[in-house]
């Protein structure tokens, strides 16, 4: 696996996502209250831009006309079909047991233990005063 | 692929001895039901000549009605015992039989005489019909404008083991999962008594979303699509999660249309899931657990029949029926050609026997 460094922290504020190329591969970077997670910006279903869809909370059930509203942004809605994946796993809600989108390991590296490297930081440079999200591929 | 019934199967047939989950008495005359109304109606339908109370949906001279050999003189189908024996029971060697008397009490607009009605029919299926005939039961008839005296109704009942079922119709007052109509659902799983829900209407709304029909084969084969609606309607309002227990079972409804619904239905629900979050498995999964299909009538060529069965997913959710005295099929007999012969067993006797928690310990 490599080491990329896709984006400054900042850059990607909580609630926000941003979306990379790493080795030819489209990935959405999202922050989720401070923790960063990457997922390939490809629908497991039928290939839409996954991470292009909207962020919405959980909601789930007790009994018909409960509504439990929870986590909310941590699920990303395929803009093609709706299908519901949790950001953090992959998982689709609808059928978790044979539907999952690719995740990466992601890490928050400051910018002084990246400069003694070994990283890839394709698209802007890495300097020692800043924290970088960093994406394993 | 299995061997496919050359029809017709009658040896096969009498040789399990089936349950027949769909059969229709005549609907009773007035001068029938007197005996089992209490004073004050008695009075109010002789005073005010009430009569002739068969549902709209089988006009009893329609050809669908009743099979051209089985009126008698008076051009009646089903009008008593001896007819019922010979044309239904005895040809299939039928080991049980369940009456559902489509009668106009389940479509009454006054609730009152809904239920009165209602309960006389039941009553009269139980001292002219089950009394006589050990191998019949019956369906609970109840008006479906009122569902707390429906409910009373099951619950009076289903103190006779020999009723086995609740009857409603599937062109009803409002769509079938509507909370008001749960008390129904909450009485027939209490007793072990599933729904059933017969094709036809009790005309207060049209029979399809677009308007009232010209003609009667829109309106038969308009119940198809309205079972559909029904069934999401179920699904979606949640009554299976609320009833766990609760069995559906679709009368005459068709069944070749399943795959390509449960498809549509599966694939929407994983994009509008936020929607109905307490369906928590793929609609398809609660249908094939919870709801049945009778046999009759199955709208597809021989060679589609099989593939159909396989696409539905389960063995276990057709139940053996007549439909008797609709007329569904001729010489051929009730199995439909092209049914993979090895699920005869099943669609014949087992699937009825796990499906009507009242069935499960007759002798087989």
């Amino acid at each position: 696996m490599t080491r990329h460094v896709v984006a400054r922290c900042d850059e990607i504020p909580p609630g926000g996502r941003r979306i990379v190329m790493v080795e030819g591969r489209s990935i959405g970077v999202f922050n989720l209250g401070g923790e960063f997670y990457a997922l390939l910006d490809r629908c497991p279903h039928q290939a839409g831009r996954l991470c292009l869809g909207d962020t919405i909370g959980l909601v789930q059930s007790r009994e018909p006309g409960s509504y439990e509203f929870s986590r909310p942004g941590e699920l990303l809605k395929c803009p093609w079909h709706g299908w519901e994946f949790d950001i953090r796993t992959g998982q689709s809600w609808c059928d978790p047991k044979r539907t999952r989108v690719r995740t990466y390991p992601v890490a928050v590296e400051s910018g002084e233990s990246l400069v003694k490297g070994p990283y890839v930081a394709e698209t802007f440079p890495v300097s020692v005063e800043q924290d970088f999200v960093v994406v394993d591929i | 692929m299995s061997a496919a019934l050359a029809a017709p199967a009658t040896e096969l047939l009498r040789a399990i001895g089936p349950i027949d989950c769909d059969l229709h008495p005549a609907p009773p005359r007035m001068t029938q039901l007197l005996p089992y109304l209490d004073a004050h109606w008695r009075e109010a339908m002789v005073t005010r000549g009430i009569d002739g109370l068969d549902l709209s949906s089988y006009p009893p001279g329609a050809p669908i009605s009743a099979r051209p050999d089985w009126r008698d003189a008076e051009g009646k189908p089903a009008a008593g015992l001896d007819s019922l024996r010979a044309q239904a029971l005895d040809p299939w060697g039928t080991r049980i039989g369940i009456l559902s008397c489509l009668h106009g009490s389940i479509a009454m607009y006054s609730e009152d005489m809904g239920a009165a009605l209602a309960r006389a029919v039941n009553e009269w299926l139980a001292r002219e019909w089950l009394d006589h005939e050990p191998r019949l039961r019956a369906s609970v008839t109840v008006c479906m404008r009122d569902p707390v005296q429906a409910a009373a109704e099951i619950e009076r009942c289903a103190a006779d083991p020999r009723f086995v079922q609740v009857l409603l119709l599937v062109n009803g007052d409002q769509p079938l999962g509507r909370r008001s109509l749960w008390p129904i659902y909450e009485a027939a799983q209490r007793h072990g008594l599933p729904v059933g829900v017969h094709a036809g209407s009790v005309y207060h709304h049209p029979v399809t979303s677009m308007g009232w029909p010209s003609y009667y084969v829109e309106d038969y084969v308009a119940n198809a699509p309205a079972f559909q609606n029904q069934l999401l309607s179920l699904i979606t309002e949640g009554v299976f999660q609320k009833f766990p227990e609760l069995r559906v079972v679709l009368l005459e409804s068709g069944f070749t249309w399943l795959p390509p619904f449960l498809w549509r239905v599966n694939k929407t629900w994983r994009g509008l899931r936020t929607e109905v979050p307490w369906i928590d498995r793929a609609p398809g999964e609660i249908i094939r657990e919870q709801v049945r299909f009778t046999l009759q009538p199955a709208d597809a060529p021989p060679g589609a029949l099989e593939p159909v069965i396989e696409q539905m997913g389960s063995e276990r959710m057709l139940l053996f029926s007549t439909d008797y005295p609709h007329w569904q099929f001729d010489e051929e007999g009730p199995l439909p050609a092209g049914l993979p012969e090895h699920l005869v067993p099943r669609i014949a006797l087992d699937n009825a026997r796990e499906t009507y928690p009242r069935l499960r310990d007759i002798q087989v």
